[in-house]
């Protein structure tokens, strides 16, 4: 049995469940089994956001990773990286956005929290939103993580994503697949040449 | 035909009565129930098939709308949160003493830990209070499938049946396998008068009749293929696991371990003794209130060893998470990661922009000047309010709550007495209270904010959008002490003067303060550039 279990995370509006249909796509597409719990309501306006995307070759029990299950933390926020540490499994890794979300007057220091997370074992961080800009894709930071996010997830290769993405955002047009595909390819080659 | 859909629980519970021949859903949104009627609105098959589903103005409504469909031959779904049955409770217990025609599910969301409600009520207990039969599944697919079941069982034994979700399983995702959707029922309106008029010669006859079915139903649960035995080791642990609590169960479960999976109720008392006496001990594992296991306790008797939430191996309150049952079935483990030093809370927040804002901007400035005031909120985005940096309201408690807590404690004499409820919240509860208000000349402002939407659950159609001024003036609130504002910064100065000017005034004002939710308007706008 191979399996993945993964935690998304982020502030409400961020783009995190777009990135956890793109998975839930692909892992369809790859005929794996899948559970996605996801967070909706009160807490996306403007508060931390999370999903639960189990991928596995075996039938999944629950919508739920346990403690220390997680074998990667995909977060647009590096703060909202951190609160789900105690789910990190101990070689687990953590892929996230590096510029900070300040909607809340305690946000903490940004260089304790920055050195915080660089501690982890294995972390790929990347200020995905300047990339996004820089590449002229603005509204495509989500996808910018994912493509960071994609080497980490063997059990779906990375043509997979990319059919899925394009299966996902079909529906607001040509373009807006484009852009999406691009960044995650973005994301991508930045993943690489951060994690060398 | 058969194919395989990625469908969070909510969905699948819509699919699977689309499929399982539905004519009609009445629903209220709230979370996590909304989705179902969500889906059933956009479903292709839903359309070709004419299947009723806009919005209802509160859970009651779409409760009676639903027996009437069922009156009249129909399979109906009434779909809400868990305090949503106590809006509807009147009809939905009284549906059981009527009994049904056409299939009717009654499908409450619950929601233990309180992501997005005020408490966490387990609403199997209104189930066993009405008498009628209650499914609860486990997973997406036993979601899609059970109402199939739950429809053919209501039709069969000719009673309403609750049909139970958790957020959870309503807000998960996973492939489900579809079959071919059944046809929905002919027309055939009901014609024994003597079952529907509830005068207390027939009630007597037909509460009669609802308690002599209970045996029926539960042989019923007794022979579901939902609830299902699988013994290990004699002497062991037995479990009993409700619903979702089986997943949790079934993820850690340790070698030897009997498990009884729980899916149907009235409980299954036959293979609960059967599991009793393979093993020396049962924990049941529940999501929600101890329900079963007040029952099983009650069963078995004080003798037998009964473990759960009551006594302390799983938490009394809050959801069931993989890591409480694994540490109750004793084989939990620590985290290998501590929690970060470096983390803060981030609570959600009105949006930037959001009229509700500009609300409680005017009203705290205006209640500054009166030290007594109080200011009475309500359930929808705007309860926001009460947190930084508005801080704005003294309660929240129910839906409509705030024009009759305000005007109960007027009545006591507290003033300013001042009210805060959303637009679909007033058509959902809030009316009815500002009528007693009205006739009782109590002296309190209402402020109805309306952004032209039901915003909390996502947008959904609002029941009384461009009449509220004209229901305020129909329920008898003076035309001088009725006013519709914009609220933007820079109406600031005649917001805050008609507040002064209606809180000084002993009777009832309100005011309207309308304009449309950030997040609706940009959908529409997005939507409009996707066509253009």
């Amino acid at each position: 049995m191979s399996k993945i279990d993964i935690k998304l995370c982020g502030v409400g509006g961020q783009g995190i469940l777009s990135i956890a249909t793109v998975l839930g796509e692909a892992a369809t597409l790859s005929g794996l089994q899948l559970k996605q719990a996801e967070v909706h309501g009160m807490s996306q306006r403007g508060g931390d956001v999370q999903s639960d995307l189990r991928l596995s070759t075996a039938p999944i029990w629950s919508d739920l990773i346990p403690l220390g299950g997680a074998d990667l933390i995909v977060s647009m926020e590096p703060m909202e990286a951190l609160r789900y540490l105690p789910y990190l499994a101990p070689d687990g890794a953590v892929v996230t956005s590096s510029r900070p979300l300040v909607n809340i007057p305690n946000y903490p220091d940004e260089t304790a929290l920055l050195s915080e997370l660089d501690a982890l074992p294995h972390v790929v961080r990347l200020d995905i939103e300047a990339v996004a800009r820089e590449s002229g894709l603005p509204k495509s930071a989500n996808m910018v993580l994912l493509g960071m996010a994609a080497p980490y997830i063997g059990l779906l290769p990375e043509e997979c994503l990319r059919q899925a993405i394009a299966r996902v955002f079909s529906r607001k047009g040509e373009a807006v697949v484009e852009a999406n595909l691009k960044a995650f390819s973005v994301g991508l080659s930045h993943s690489m040449t951060v994690s060398k | 035909m058969s194919e395989k859909r990625l469908l969070l629980g909510d969905e699948a519970v819509a699919l699977g009565a689309l499929y399982a021949g539905l004519s009609g859903v009445y629903a209220y949104p709230g979370t996590p129930s909304t989705e179902i009627t969500e889906y059933i609105q956009q479903s292709p098959l839903a359309r070709e098939r004419g299947v009723r589903s806009r919005w209802c103005t509160n859970e009651k409504t779409a409760m009676e709308a639903a027996l009437g469909m069922s009156y009249a031959g129909k399979r109906a779904l009434v779909c809400m949160k868990h305090v949503g049955m106590n809006v509807c409770a009147d009809a939905f217990v009284n549906a059981a003493v009527t009994g049904v025609k056409g299939g009717l599910v009654v499908l409450a969301a619950d929601d233990p830990s309180m992501h997005s409600s005020q408490n966490e009520q387990d609403s199997r207990f209104y189930g066993r209070f009405a008498m009628v039969p209650i499914l609860e599944p486990s997973c997406q697919q036993e979601a899609f499938d059970m109402v199939a079941d739950a429809f053919a069982l209501s039709e069969s034994l000719r009673l309403p049946v609750l049909m139970r979700l958790v957020t959870r399983l309503a807000h998960s995702r996973a492939a489900v396998q579809i079959g071919a959707p059944l046809p929905q029922n002919a027309f055939d309106p009901d014609d024994e008068r003597t079952r529907w008029v509830l005068l207390p010669g027939n009630a007597k006859r037909q509460y009669a009749s609802l308690v002599a079915k209970q045996e029926e139903i539960g042989s019923r649960a007794g022979t579901s293929p939902r609830n299902t035995l699988s013994l290990g080791e004699k002497g062991g642990l037995g479990v009993i696991a409700a619903g979702i609590g089986h997943n949790y169960v079934r993820e850690v479960l340790p070698a030897g371990v009997s498990v009884l999976k729980l899916s149907q109720y009235p409980l299954p008392a036959s293979q609960v003794r059967s599991l009793a006496a393979h093993c020396g001990r049962i924990l049941v594992v529940e999501d929600g209130q101890p329900f079963a296991e007040e029952q099983v306790r009650a069963l078995l008797g004080p003798d037998y060893p009964v473990q759960g939430r009551l006594d302390g191996p799983l938490p009394r309150t809050g959801e069931l998470t993989p890591d409480c049952v694994a540490a109750a079935l004793g084989v939990g483990g620590a985290a290998p990661h501590a929690p970060a030093l470096n983390l803060a809370a981030r609570p959600p927040q009105l949006c930037q922009g959001c009229g509700h804002r500009d609300v409680y901007a005017a009203l705290n400035r205006v209640v500054e000047e009166f030290p007594g005031a109080r200011v009475f909120g309500d359930i929808g985005c705007y309860t926001l309010g009460a947190l930084p940096p508005f801080r704005a309201i003294d309660s929240c408690v129910d839906m409509g709550a705030s024009i009759t807590m305000a005007k109960g404690a007027a009545d006591a004499g507290l003033r300013p007495a001042i009210a805060v409820i959303g637009d679909s919240t007033f058509t959902h509860s809030g009316m009815t209270g500002l009528l007693d208000a009205v006739n009782d000349r109590s002296a309190i402002t209402v402020i109805i904010s309306d952004n032209l939407t039901t915003a909390m659950t996502g947008g959904q159609d609002s029941a009384g959008t461009h009449k509220y001024e004209a229901i305020c003036l129909a329920l008898g609130v003076e035309r001088e002490h009725l006013h519709v504002v914009v609220p933007l910064p820079a109406n600031m100065e005649e917001i805050t003067r008609i507040l002064r000017e209606e809180i000084a005034y002993e009777g009832v004002s309100v005011i309207i303060p309308q304009r449309e939710c950030m997040q609706t308007l940009g959908r529409k706008l997005r939507q409009k550039k996707q066509q253009s």
